[in-house]
C-alpha cells in the first residue's frame, strides 16, 4: 500500500493529500530511527572493526591538593573507554582510590592519589592505562587547595566586592562631570567607552581560546568560544529589539540612553563574572597573592567600567536607586564568579563563558556605535578615533598594573 | 588547573546568569565540605605507600602469573640444563630449542604489554651448561618479525647471531642452529640482535646464559635475576622496572632463604633506555665477581652498578634471620618496581 515508488507519488500528488501533515512529517523521522537502530543492532555491517589499539584520552579537569593526597577529576574525551590500572607520581607507583571501572566516553571520574607532597614543589602525575599508555598531568606548584567553607566563600565575596563592585561604583561618580561637558566631548567619552569594551572583547576571545585548548576537546574546544559569542550576541540583540519595540509602543523616546546603559552594565557584568572566575581559580590554585597591589590594580582598571555605564545616561536624570542597580549589575557578578572559580572550575565551561562575555560586549559596541555619530553622520571622526584609541590604551596601561 | 595570566584576569568575561552558574555547579564534579572520600582513602591505606609501607602497585595487587605463563619466583631458581648426550670424543653435547613468539603479558596489574618472547617467557630460559660442552641451540622464529639469538661468549663469527653473518636474520617461520663450545666459564647472556636493536631487546628477547667452570662452584642457594623494564607507552623510557620482569613481585612474597647458607645471585642487566642499573643489598655485604669469569672477588660491597649487557655473580651468607630488602639504588627504579625482600629463616 505504501510501497509505491517516489516517481509514482510525484506523478500523482493527490495520493498523500488524505494523510494528516503531522504524519507526513513523522514518517521520515521514524525511518531514520529504524535505519540507525538496525545499523547499530547489526554492528555496522561491512565496516569491520577499527584498526589499531584503543584510543585513550583523558583530560584533567580539576586538581585538588589536600595534605597527603592529590585528587584529579578526569574526563574521557576520546572515543574508547579508558581503564586506569596504576598511578605514578614523580616516577614512583602510588596508591590511589577511584576509577575502579573503565571510564566511558565523556564520563568523568575522580582519582585520589596518596602522595606526601611538599608545598611549593612541582609534581608530575602519570595515570597508567590498561594498555600501558600514560596520561600525564603537571602540578607546577603544589599548594593546598582551600577548603570551601563559609569563611572561604566570605573571603571570595570580599575579593569580588573589592575588584568588582567598589571600582565600578567609583567610576560611576563621573556622572556629574559627563553631564556638564559639551555634546562633542560626550561623543569622545562614548568613543573611549567603545575602546575600553573593544579591548575587553578581544582579550576575552583570546583568553577563551587559550582555556579551550586546556580542557576536554570532546565538547568542542575552541568552537565553544565562538558558539558562546554567537549565543550572547544573538540573545542580547533579541532582548534589545524587544526593548526597542516596547519603547516604541510606549512612545518614550527619551529612554534610549537608559536602555544603552543597561546593556553596557549587563555586558560589563558578564565580563566581571569572568574576571571573578579567573581570580577565584587562581586563588584556589595558590597562584594569586591577595595583596593590596592586586586590589589597587583592579580598582584602577575597573573604575573605567563605571564611566562606560554612566556615559549613555549623561543627558538623563537617573535616580540614585537606578544607578545603584546598574552598578550592581556590572560589579556584583565578580563575587559570583570568584565563588564559581574557586569551587568548581571547568576549562570547557569557562571557555564557553569567556566567548559568551565577548559576544555580549560585541553586541554592546554595536548598540553604542550610533551615539558616536557627529553632526555630519560620521562614526569614525577624528575625535571618535582618538577616544577609541585612548580607551584601548587606558585598558592596556591599567591592565599592566595587575600582572600577577 | 590553568596557569594564571594577566590576560585571563583582565579579559575573563562570563555571563551573570544564575542558571548558568547552577548548571556549572551541577555539571562539574566538585567537592563539598561533607565529602570525605579522601579521608576514607587515607584511612584505608594509612600512608602514601602500599599496605607494606613501601611503594607498590595499587592495593598491593599482583599480576596474573598463570595467564602470563611464567612466575618470577619460579624463574628465580629455574636453570635449564637442556638435553645432553655424549659425543664420540667424550665431549657433552647439550641441546635446547628456543622459539621466538609474540605474547601479550601483564607487566603491572591491569597493564598489558605486547611482548616478544623466547619460549613464551620474559626473560627467556636461563641456559646453563658446563665449560667445554658442545652447545646446540635450535632457534625457531615463530613470530611476525625477523629475529636472531646473539650469545655473549667465545664462538665462531657465523655463530654470533647478527644480521649479515652466518645465518643472519632468521625470517618469520624459518629456523637455524647455533652451535659452539661453551667458553669461557662465567655468567653471560643472550639476546636478539636485529635492528632496531632497542625494540628487539626491550620487548623481551633476552635471557641469562651460565657456563659453570669445569670444577664447579661451591654448593649454594642459587638464583638468577635479570634486571629489566618495560616501556609501555613507547616514549623510550620505562614505566615499570623489575628483576625478572614483574615489579614488586619479591616485595609481596619475599624470597625465602636460610641463615648462614651461601647465597649466589647470577645478576644480569639487560635494561633498555636507561644508561645504568644497579643492585643494592640491605643488612649485608656480598662478594662480587664481575662476569663470573674469575673465582677471586673484585669487591666486597653492598652496591654494584651495571650498564646494559654487564653481569656478575654475587655471593654472601645472611648472618641474621629476618627480612632484608634488595633493590636498584636508583630510587626511581626502586619505586617503579625494582625492589624486593629476602626472608631469612633459621
Amino acid at each position: 500500500m505504501e510501497a509505491r515508488s517516489a516517481t509514482d507519488r510525484e506523478l500523482r500528488p493527490d495520493r498523500t493529500s488524505g494523510l494528516p501533515s503531522w504524519l507526513l512529517g513523522l514518517v521520515p523521522l521514524l525511518l531514520i530511527v529504524a535505519a540507525i537502530g538496525s545499523f547499530a543492532a547489526l554492528g555496522g555491517p561491512g565496516l569491520g572493526d577499527r584498526r589499531g589499539p584503543p584510543v585513550e584520552e583523558l583530560a584533567v579537569e580539576n586538581t585538588v591538593l589536600r595534605p597527603g593526597a592529590i585528587e584529579l577529576t578526569v574526563r574521557n574525551d576520546g572515543p574508547d573507554a579508558v581503564a586506569i590500572a596504576q598511578a605514578q607520581v614523580n616516577d614512583a607507583f602510588v596508591q590511589f582510590s577511584g576509577a575502579d571501572n573503565p571510564i566511558g566516553r565523556l564520563d568523568s571520574a575522580k582519582v585520589t592519589l596518596q602522595q606526601p607532597w611538599i608545598e611549593g614543589e612541582a609534581y608530575e602525575v602519570a595515570l597508567v592505562t590498561s594498555s600501558g599508555g600514560t596520561i600525564t598531568h603537571e602540578i607546577p606548584v603544589a599548594v593546598e587547595t582551600p577548603s570551601t567553607d563559609v569563611g572561604f566563600f566570605g573571603l571570595m565575596a570580599l575579593l569580588g566586592i573589592y575588584v568588582g563592585v567598589i571600582p565600578v561604583a567609583l567610576g560611576m561618580l563621573w556622572l556629574p562631570w559627563v553631564r556638564r561637558i559639551p555634546p562633542g566631548w560626550l561623543r569622545g567619552v562614548m568613543a573611549l567607552t567603545v575602546g575600553l569594551l573593544a579591548f575587553l572583547a578581544i582579550d576575552a576571545t583570546l583568553e577563551g581560546f587559550e582555556l579551550a585548548g586546556e580542557g576536554s576537546q570532546a565538547f568542542g574546544g575552541a568552537a565553544l568560544v565562538l558558539i558562546g559569542a554567537a549565543v550572547a550576541f544573538l540573545a542580547l540583540t533579541g532582548v534589545s529589539s524587544w526593548l526597542e519595540q516596547r519603547r516604541r509602543a510606549a512612545r518614550a523616546a527619551g529612554a534610549s540612553g537608559a536602555h544603552l546603559a543597561l546593556l553596557v552594565a549587563v555586558g560589563i557584568g558578564l565580563h566581571n563574572l569572568g574576571e571573578g572566575v579567573a581570580i577565584g581559580t587562581a586563588y584556589s590554585a595558590g597562584a594569586l597573592a591577595l595583596g593590596t597591589f592586586l586590589v589597587v590594580g583592579f580598582a584602577l582598571h575597573n573604575t573605567t567600567e563605571g564611566l562606560a555605564i554612566v556615559a549613555p545616561v549623561a543627558h538623563l536624570r537617573p535616580t540614585l536607586g537606578r544607578l545603584a542597580v546598574l552598578g550592581l549589575i556590572a560589579g556584583a557578578p565578580a563575587v559570583l564568579g570568584a565563588w564559581i572559580g574557586a569551587a568548581a572550575f571547568n576549562s570547557s565551561v569557562a571557555a564557553f563563558l569567556f566567548g559568551f562575555g565577548a559576544g555580549a560586549i560585541a553586541q554592546v559596541i554595536v548598540q553604542l556605535a550610533p551615539s558616536l555619530r557627529d553632526g555630519e553622520g560620521r562614526t569614525l571622526h577624528p575625535l571618535a578615533v582618538t577616544g577609541l584609541l585612548a580607551g584601548m590604551a587606558l585598558m592596556f596601561a591599567t591592565g599592566l598594573l595587575v600582572s600577577v | 588547573m590553568p596557569q594564571l595570566s594577566r590576560r585571563r584576569l583582565l579579559a575573563a568575561s562570563v555571563p551573570a546568569i544564575g542558571g548558568a552558574a547552577a548548571a556549572l555547579h551541577s555539571a562539574v564534579p566538585h567537592r563539598h565540605p561533607w565529602d570525605n572520600e579522601a579521608a576514607a582513602a587515607e584511612h584505608d591505606h594509612g600512608s602514601s605507600h602500599g599496605p607494606s609501607g613501601h611503594a607498590d602497585f595499587r592495593d598491593g595487587r599482583t599480576v596474573d602469573h598463570r595467564a602470563n605463563g611464567f612466575d618470577p619466583h619460579a624463574i628465580l631458581r629455574d636453570f635449564d640444563w637442556g638435553t645432553t648426550r655424549k659425543l664420540a670424543g667424550g665431549q657433552t653435547l647439550r641441546e635446547w630449542e628456543l622459539v621466538a613468539a609474540e605474547k601479550e603479558i601483564e607487566v603491572a596489574p591491569g597493564v598489558k604489554y605486547a611482548a616478544w618472547t623466547y619460549n613464551g617467557r620474559v626473560p627467556g630460559p636461563t641456559l646453563r651448561c658446563r665449560e667445554g660442552d658442545r652447545l646446540r641451540v635450535t632457534f625457531v622464529n615463530g613470530s611476525d618479525h625477523p629475529h636472531t639469538i646473539h650469545f655473549h661468549g667465545i664462538h665462531p663469527a657465523e655463530m654470533d647471531g647478527v644480521p649479515g653473518i652466518g645465518a643472519g636474520e632468521i625470517a618469520p617461520g624459518e629456523s637455524t642452529v647455533y652451535e659452539f663450545d661453551a667458553l669461557p666459564a662465567g655468567l653471560h647472556l643472550y639476546h636478539c640482535h636485529v635492528r632496531p636493536l632497542a625494540d628487539h631487546i626491550a620487548k623481551g628477547l633476552y635471557g641469562a646464559f651460565i657456563v659453570d667452570p669445569q670444577d664447579g662452584r661451591e654448593d649454594a642457594d642459587e638464583m638468577v635475576m635479570v634486571m629489566n623494564g618495560f616501556d609501555t607507552n613507547f616514549d623510550r623510557a620505562n614505566e615499570v622496572y623489575a628483576a625478572n620482569s614483574i615489579g614488586f613481585a619479591y616485595m609481596n612474597k619475599p624470597i625465602v632463604t636460610k641463615r648462614n647458607k651461601l647465597v649466589r645471585i647470577y645478576l644480569v642487566n639487560v635494561l633498555e633506555f636507561d644508561l645504568i642499573n644497579s643492585f643494592h643489598l640491605h643488612g649485608n655485604l656480598f662478594h662480587y665477581y664481575p662476569t663470573g669469569t674469575s673465582k677471586t672477588a673484585s669487591e666486597f660491597t653492598d652496591t654494584v652498578m651495571l650498564c646494559q649487557g654487564q653481569r656478575g655473580i654475587l655471593e654472601w651468607r645472611f648472618a641474621h634471620a629476618g627480612k632484608f630488602m634488595f633493590h636498584a639504588h636508583q630510587s626511581e627504579f626502586t619505586e617503579l618496581g625494582w625492589q624486593g625482600f629476602f626472608e631469612v629463616v633459621d
